[in-house]
């Protein structure tokens, strides 16, 4: 059995080199990629064009000319209503997040400008809980979108977020109500809003603002749907069609307006708001 | 005393007896009668207080509570039900129409299931595809068209998970409606009488006024569902149910909901009518005091109303 065991060990030192800092495989050809050459082209393989997730504050700078002018609402932090606990505390949970993202929760809010337009922008970061949409998410895009109005500028959500976030209960579920009332507002005022989905956008944050943009945008190869494929697949005991709940998948069942890599999503946002503005 | 269920089923066949006997012979037994009831109530009262929050959901999912076509039967005349999306097709999930509650005419919708296996196949067990959310969003609308006022009945377990429901945007036809209702500028209210699930649930729920039965609950995901993600067993959803707090009294002072009724003892399962009509009566009282309102009021408090809802903190020094 001794060659087995050296066998086992000379794979666990392979995978470890990949994990390192340094390289990063891509999950959608395989291909192992220099961290720093990925960061440098927006994260977005140069071989096979794949979209790997990237953090909020990089989407601020992509989007914006000179990132946020101004950052709201950063010192709204996480309460416990429930006082919930599953196999951690909820609050425990809300401190790892933190030291591991920043102190913002999963979304970063500010104004700033697309190509000289004045703007209000919401970035949600998909390490912070999933992305998940608890009361701050929900209150920080509500206020942004309130802003919006009282600047009378466009208003533009980035999404990636599994949904809303249990551990909140039925605050999280209100959130929905409360951000899709905001936008009713800012549609009476005639502003414009664009959705921007990334990977992945499901549950909650898709059936509130991600689905109701004037335009709705997505990153290629983004999952995004209402329930999760595992649930679905759990419900029908069937296999998903390949492709099933992917942007090209939503733009085919009319969903989306249209999918644009992260290359061009400064340059279309920016056309289509001269359109609309 | 304790209330075991001997004991109840015991002051329950005592009470039909009673009032057997007083019918037959034309006996006055009113205060034997209105004794026994008492104490039926009492052990019913006990019994519930002993609950856990997991019998609740069960109680919730109860085959015999009153469904939303029995509110319909019980609570209003010259119903005329009005089918379809005008896009797809009629999603038997949801039913709506026009009727008539207290000398007044209202567009009533709901989710609908079914009583036995047959009908729950057709209703898809409540749970909608977009096309009922779609067909909801119409109905919406044509009531504003009117001026006529919204009374939604919610009872699903949650918008279906399938492969058809995710092709024609299910989480579009959520959001849709989350908007419309948010801006429509005719009353709207709402009763949770069995399960709110989630955001399948909330697709008909924005409204001036949210009730809940005593017996039902509320949630972002089912108990089952929680526990499969945050326990990794369907097993502890008796823990998760206690954790999400869903149960009418947790949510009797969050702001969420208005008002909870009151159900018949036991339960609205034992006397569907009278559950009924206790329903009916708040609805009543609550459309009184909105109908007439000058529309854009209406549409802000709504507004104002799901703005204050959340806990967070804030820190100036971020």
């Amino acid at each position: 059995m001794a060659w087995f065991r050296k066998e086992k060990q000379k794979l666990v030192s392979q995978k470890r080199e990949i994990a390192a800092d340094v390289w990063e495989k891509c999950d959608g050809c395989g291909e192992i990629l220099f961290v720093r050459r990925l960061a440098e082209n927006l994260r977005v393989c140069p071989e096979c064009g794949h979209h790997f997730r990237m953090p909020a504050d990089d989407y601020v700078s992509l989007l914006l000319d000179d990132g946020f002018e101004e950052e709201f609402d950063a010192g709204l932090r996480s309460a416990d209503p429930l006082g919930f606990v599953d196999s951690k505390p909820y609050v425990r949970r809300v401190e790892q997040a933190e030291s591991k993202v920043g102190t913002r929760d999963a979304v970063l809010t500010g104004a700033g400008s697309i190509e000289g337009r004045p703007v209000c922008l919401a970035v949600m970061d998909f390490k912070f809980i999933g992305g998940s949409m608890g009361s701050v998410v929900g209150e920080k895009i509500t206020r942004m979108i309130e802003r919006s109005v009282d600047r009378q500028a466009p208003a533009l959500i980035l999404s990636a977020s599994g949904g809303a976030r249990m551990q909140e209960g039925i605050f999280s579920l209100m959130q929905l109500a409360k951000t899709s009332a905001a936008l009713q507002r800012l549609s009476e005022a005639g502003l414009p809003f664009l959705s921007i989905l990334t990977h992945p956008t499901t549950g909650g944050v898709t059936a509130s603002y991600a689905m109701l943009g004037d335009v709705n945008l997505a990153e290629p190869g983004a999952l995004i749907g209402f329930a999760g494929p595992r649930v679905i697949k759990e419900t029908i005991r069937q296999d998903l069609p390949d492709g099933f709940q992917t942007s090209e998948f939503l733009l085919e069942h009319g969903m989306l307006d249209t999918i644009v890599p992260r290359s061009e999503l400064k340059g279309t946002i920016a056309t289509l708001l001269g359109h609309m503005c | 005393m304790t209330a075991d269920k001997g004991s109840l089923e015991d002051i329950r066949q005592q009470l039909d007896e009673l009032r057997k006997r007083a019918a037959e012979r034309g006996l006055d037994l009113k205060s034997e009668v209105g004794d026994l009831e008492r104490r039926l109530e009492d052990a019913h009262r006990d019994e519930m207080e002993t609950l856990s929050r997991y019998d609740r959901v069960h109680l919730a999912r109860h085959q015999e509570r009153p469904f939303t076509l029995d509110f319909v039967d019980y609570l209003c005349s010259d119903w005329i039900e009005l089918h379809g999306d005008r896009k797809y097709r009629d999603d038997p999930a949801i039913v709506g129409g026009w009727a008539t509650l207290e000398g007044r005419t209202v567009m009533i919708v709901g989710q609908q299931k079914g009583r036995d296996m047959k009908e729950n196949l057709r209703r898809n067990f409540g749970s909608p595809h977009p096309e009922g959310y779609r067909k909801a969003e119409r109905l919406f609308r044509l009531a504003e068209k009117f001026g006529r006022s919204v009374v939604t009945f919610v009872d699903t377990q949650g918008a279906y998970p399938g492969i058809g429901a995710e092709e024609r945007g299910q989480a579009e036809a959520i959001a849709r409606n989350l908007i419309v209702m948010a801006g429509l500028r005719v009353p709207i209210v709402t009763t949770i009488i069995g399960e709110g699930g989630s955001g399948g649930a909330l697709g008909i729920a924005v409204a001036d006024r949210v009730l809940m039965m005593e017996n039902a609950i509320y949630s972002v995901i089912s108990p089952e569902g929680c526990a499969a993600i945050l326990w990794r067993s369907r097993d502890r959803a008796e823990d998760a149910a206690d954790a999400l707090k869903l149960t009418a009294s947790d949510l009797a002072d969050s702001g969420v909901i208005d008002e909870v009724i009151s159900e018949p003892p036991g339960g609205a399962h034992l006397d569907p009518e009278a559950a009924a009509r206790t329903v009916g009566e708040a609805i009543v009282r609550h459309l009184d005091q909105l109908e007439g309102r000058d529309p854009e009021d209406l549409v802000r408090e709504r507004r104002e109303k799901y703005y204050a809802m959340g806990h967070w903190e804030e820190r100036a020094d971020a």
